[in-house]
């Protein structure tokens, strides 16, 4: 009875911990929207005006004309939708070749694929800058798309873990049937990926979406900016304490795909990280 | 009849290569040649735009004896590594600790802590340019509710790398997620085992779910290692690596070498610096990790 009685209270505490630190978590997020929607006379307040007296949702309105970002936007989802497709396809084939072939070398490339993982990106990037420099791609979106067709350690990891763990007799069956290597990898091999597929496509979303360093290097002139860039630059051009509300509603804007991406995905979200079982 | 086998045979041993092409050349375009190539240019002066000239060691020489700044930068960064390292890693495993109970709710409780991590960088700089701001944020209102009055963050040379160490932990839900995996690998039956020999919950810590994440907290620690070296949208959106170069971190100085100054060759001399600095730790961190990580065999 004591015991059952305890247990019940352990319960409630760890149930009160959990929400406590919930709401740590969530407070940055209802304090930014509560500050885009307030009216602009309790912004500069204190006591801070937790919950707003009136709700002014027009301002998400108003801070997206005030800067082309409809423009941003198309940018934005242009990147993102061509460098998941890029990483999706490249990044299986890569794998597949890991997977499933013996060839001289092999184990050493993958050494190589994991290794890269850890190169910091600032040792490239000033090479990376000259050589797009030389293509004339400054200032165009290619330097964010075209690396994504060449498979992304991460991914290629990621998918040959899976692709390990599928029965080789389906590929032996398509090969007693006369598919040649790369017939069985389209017809067999992709559709059985598609779950693992996802999972890439979900990562990708959050890196391309999010991506700040490359637009900033890679983009100068307004109408290439991506959403990231565009709410940047927007923060330097409204500074100050008094356009706090455009910036805010804009920034919440922006949240808005990757937040919505991962509540509808988020089995595919943890599989990846429990895939990348370390040890 | 011979050289058609032949051709089939030589098919198959170029298929595997095919298949990891793509991988190949991104390969050798976007990393091996990029890192070869900076190493290159580092021994340059190499502006922009004009002449370049071999300088040889004369960039690595500037910057160990002339540059304050680049002094300046590392003990930034190392300041915020030994900062954050470690209490990305507390917080992390103590919140996956929490979600591990078998509690209801728990993927709800799973989702608030993760929710930060999945927006950028420039997201969480501006929501917490705003929380941390000294006089109407609400960081200092909620602090002033315990009987704390709270600095004025982010203008104050002592508190903003604090500050950015508050704002990097709210978005630590990657960490979270890969110790969460690694508690849910211990197998039940050691606990199972200790519970029978009457062991209390903080030896069953010591004993058992420290040990046997010791994997997980060396690829943690590596990864957050790796993360202070290249902390810089924060920097650049939040500060701008004041007040006082008080948050310039080595990241911050090597983008601005780079795009700020121009001077492409002293800016690849700081990052092979860095990539040098990233290898030593990372190789010391696996070496030390003999001593302390727990492999089953």
């Amino acid at each position: 009875m004591a015991g059952h009685k305890s247990r019940w209270v352990s319960r409630v505490l760890l149930h009160s911990g959990l929400i406590f630190l919930s709401l740590l978590f969530i407070a940055p997020f209802f304090w930014m929207l509560t500050t885009a929607v307030k009216p602009a006379s309790e912004v500069l307040i204190y006591p801070p005006k937790l919950i707003p007296s009136q709700w002014h949702f027009e301002i998400f309105k108003e801070a997206w004309q005030a800067a082309p970002f409809n423009r941003f936007l198309f940018n934005s989802i242009l990147v993102t939708f061509l460098s998941i497709i890029g990483q999706m396809f490249s990044s299986a084939v890569v794998a597949y070749g890991f997977a499933r072939f013996r060839f001289p070398g092999r184990d050493v490339l993958f050494a190589i694929v994991l290794a890269t993982m850890m190169i910091p990106w600032d040792v490239t990037m000033i090479p990376q800058y000259m050589l797009f420099n030389k293509l004339g791609w400054i200032n165009t979106l290619k330097p964010l798309i075209v690396p994504n067709f060449f498979a992304a350690p991460f991914f290629i990891f990621l998918l040959r873990q899976f692709f390990l763990t599928l029965p080789l007799e389906l590929e032996e069956a398509a090969r007693i049937d006369g598919a040649n290597p790369f017939q069985i990898f389209v017809r067999v091999m992709l559709p059985l990926a598609i779950p693992a597929l996802i999972v890439v496509a979900v990562y990708q979303l959050l890196n391309a979406w999010n991506d700040y360093l490359g637009p900033l290097i890679f983009l100068n002139s307004q109408e290439n900016y991506t959403l990231t860039l565009g709410i940047a630059q927007f923060r330097g051009v409204f500074n100050g304490q008094t356009q706090i509300r455009p910036m805010m509603a804009v920034t919440l804007l922006a949240c808005i795909p990757p937040v919505l991406t991962f509540f509808l995905a988020q089995r595919y979200f943890m599989e990846g990280v429990a895939r990348t079982g370390i040890k | 009849m011979t050289s058609a086998v032949k051709r089939l045979r030589l098919w198959g041993r170029v298929t595997p290569y095919l298949f990891i092409l793509p991988w190949m050349i991104g390969f050798l375009v976007f990393t091996l040649g990029p890192l070869i190539f900076s190493l290159v240019m580092s021994f340059f002066d190499w502006p922009i735009v004009g002449s370049r000239e071999f300088i040889a060691f004369d960039n690595y020489l500037t910057m160990f004896r002339d540059d304050p700044l680049f002094w300046k930068a590392l003990r930034v960064t190392l300041r915020f590594m030994v900062l954050f390292v470690p209490l990305n890693l507390m917080v992390a495993l103590g919140l996956a600790m929490l979600l591990a109970q078998d509690v209801k709710g728990m993927a709800i409780y799973r989702t608030c802590f993760f929710l930060p991590s999945v927006i950028s960088g420039v997201a969480l700089a501006i929501i917490w340019g705003w929380t941390f701001d000294g006089q109407f944020g609400l960081l200092n209102y909620g602090l002033s509710k315990i009987g704390i009055k709270g600095p004025n963050w982010l203008n104050d040379p002592a508190w903003a790398i604090v500050a950015m160490v508050i704002a990097s932990l709210w978005g630590q839900g990657a960490t979270m997620l890969v110790f969460l995996a690694g508690l849910k690998g211990i197998p039940k039956e050691l606990y199972e085992a200790a519970a029978i020999d009457g062991a209390r919950p903080a030896q069953r810590f010591w004993k058992i779910t420290l040990p046997m994440l010791t994997p997980t907290i060396l690829f943690n620690l590596i990864t957050a290692v790796i993360a202070s070296f290249q902390q810089l949208t924060l920097a650049l959106v939040m500060t701008g690596g004041g007040p006082l170069r008080s948050t310039y971190f080595y990241a911050l100085y090597v983008y601005e070498n780079a795009f700020k100054n121009f001077d492409m060759g002293y800016a690849a001399a700081n990052a092979w610096i860095m990539f040098v600095v990233i290898a030593l730790m990372t190789i010391i961190l696996f070496r030390s990790s003999r001593l302390w990580v727990f492999y089953e065999s």
